[in-house]
């Protein structure tokens, strides 16, 4: 295997980009990655986005975003209708092959000009389920309603998992639901005096839907260590998928992540018998998280307690950006969190970290990634 | 996205160009999406099932009955074929509440969403409960199915479940 390091990274998110397209709000994004590593467009060995035409509301949408990037002379390019961390998983193998040295990736979402929970019922079965139309909150409720009742995790849990988003994402300059927006709903209990908008999920279970996209550069072994000071060696990274069907799955777990893990390097919480630094997960429901830290085997570890904190690990611990409950960008999030993983092990808030995306319905495909610092 | 459980007729774009006095070759435009799916011998059964006023399971590699069916093993990716009725009545393993209905959702007043074990089952399918009010659900709770008179071999064909009464 070759060595494979992120070496630049940008992001924006914002609640509604109301009047930039997705290639005019690509392109300050785009350029800053290049403009980091001093590269061209035709200077990647390879290109690959992720993005919807489900959002955009038109088919091969994903070719006006390459205006962002500058597809002339020719580039070598490829899309993903995925999430952005599914576009950075085919670059991998590609510089894995040994065919190119470097790779941008890139994805984003603008969900904004409609209401992404209706448009999710698109991605579910289509005979049984999406001609019902139940919306992304109504299915996540269901599956957090079973995870109550069975005694896995509680109410309190859930709001503790909330209340630290808050907390977390308040110096987040891509947060745009934190501390600084509701600074009456930091600990758990206020947030249970909250009412339950879709019982049993209160508002700040639910993330909060937004704009924004990011762009990263991977590059192979000396390449990467030319490019910038402290590479983030992607170490392990695996993807998995559970059944389509949500109705015959065990929405109490999520058997996909955990074979994700394992096959990425993780053990009882821990890479190669070492610990984690921290970990940002993709949760668009704060039930999610609890069973994404059960199947890592790490929340008995934590004994997340009723002010929400991470445990003997402290608040840093999970999701120090706030995570997507503090902003969720469809298509983005997942890239998101290896960017922002990338990020605080480059500015040496860190050195071994986990990120995660997932994709589907109720995590049913999760990617776990483990980055360490050179 | 939708899909007609015995297929439809072929597309009757091009049949009606013809030329004009003008000597010029005219021609309707028709602006289609000209695929059809069939549904295959297991969700085909069900959405025929449905129509006839029947719910199908399906035997699953390890004997156990997944309703709605898939035609393939969830697990192990096997083909499945032994068809199994089951409910019609069923119990509820989850549920909440939709205060907003949207436009395209089974009922047009607020109702339950529930994840339903149908009898004989194994697994659990998701439809609208029909109650007036949340206080009126719990989980373990009896519902069936309230049917369309007019049937077309579509999930809506089950209009809601509802309590089962007594």
């Amino acid at each position: 295997m070759r060595d494979i390091a992120i070496v630049a990274t940008s992001m924006v998110q914002t609640l509604a980009m109301d009047t930039d397209t997705e290639v005019e709000f690509m392109v300050p994004v785009i350029s800053d990655v290049k403009r980091q590593v001093s590269m061209e467009a035709q200077d990647f060995g390879f290109i690959c986005s992720g993005s919807s035409d489900f959002l955009a509301g038109q088919a091969f949408s994903f070719v006006h975003t390459l205006d962002a990037v500058g597809a002339v002379p020719p580039i070598s390019e490829s899309h993903v209708e995925m999430d952005g961390a599914w576009a950075l998983y085919e670059a991998w193998v590609k510089l894995q092959l040994g065919e190119v040295d470097t790779a941008l990736i890139y994805s984003y979402g603008k969900t904004s000009p409609g209401s992404l929970r209706d448009v999710l019922a698109t991605q579910l079965d289509p005979y049984y389920v999406t001609p019902l139309w139940p919306d992304a909150h109504s299915l996540a409720a269901l599956a957090a309603r079973i995870g109550l009742e069975s005694g896995q995790f509680t109410a309190t849990d859930m709001a503790a998992v909330a209340a630290r988003s808050l907390r977390n994402a308040t110096d987040n300059p891509l947060a745009v639901r934190s501390a600084k927006t509701h600074p009456n709903l930091t600990t758990a209990e206020n947030i249970l005096a909250e009412a339950e908008v879709v019982p049993p999920l209160r508002e700040l279970d639910c993330a909060i839907d937004v704009d924004g996209g990011v762009a990263v550069v991977i590059a192979a072994e000396d390449e990467a260590r030319r490019l910038c000071d402290r590479p983030v060696w992607i170490r392990g990274i695996d993807h998995r998928i559970d059944a389509q069907n949500i109705g015959a799955r065990d929405l109490t777990r999520s058997e996909s992540a955990a074979k994700a893990a394992a096959q990425a390097g993780m053990a009882n919480g821990c890479f190669n018998g070492e610990k984690l630094d921290f970990i940002e997960f993709y949760a668009p429901y704060s039930y999610q998280e609890l069973i994404l830290l059960s199947e890592l085997g790490l929340i008995d570890e934590l004994g997340l307690s009723a002010d929400g904190s991470g445990g003997a690990n402290g608040d840093d611990f999970i999701n120090p950006s706030g995570g997507v409950l503090a902003g969720h960008t469809m298509m983005g999030s997942g890239l998101m969190r290896l960017a922002e993983a990338s990020q605080r092990i480059s500015q040496g808030k860190g050195d071994r970290a986990l990120a995660h995306a997932t994709s589907g319905p109720l995590l049913q495909q999760n990617l776990i990634c483990v980055l360490e610092g050179e | 996205m939708s899909a007609n459980a015995t297929g439809s007729e072929a597309s009757s774009a091009g049949e009606s160009a013809s030329t004009t006095a003008d000597g010029r070759l005219r021609a309707d435009l028709v602006l289609e999406y000209p695929f059809n799916r069939t549904t295959g011998e297991i969700i085909g059964a069900f959405l025929t099932g449905l129509r006839e006023g029947v719910i199908y399971g399906v035997r699953t590699s390890d004997g156990s009955i997944m309703a709605p069916p898939t035609d393939y093993d969830p697990n192990t990716a096997e083909p499945l074929t032994e068809l199994v009725e089951v409910g019609p009545a069923g119990e509820v393993k989850s549920w909440t509440w939709c205060a907003e209905p949207r436009r395209q959702q089974p009922w047009n007043h607020p109702f339950a969403w529930a994840l339903i074990r149908l009898d004989g089952a194994h697994t659990h399918m998701l439809h609208a409960v029909r109650v007036a009010s949340p206080a009126e659900m719990r989980i373990g709770m009896r519902v069936e199915p309230k049917w369309n008179a007019e049937r077309q071999g579509h999930i809506c064909d089950i209009a809601y479940f509802e309590p089962v009464a007594g």
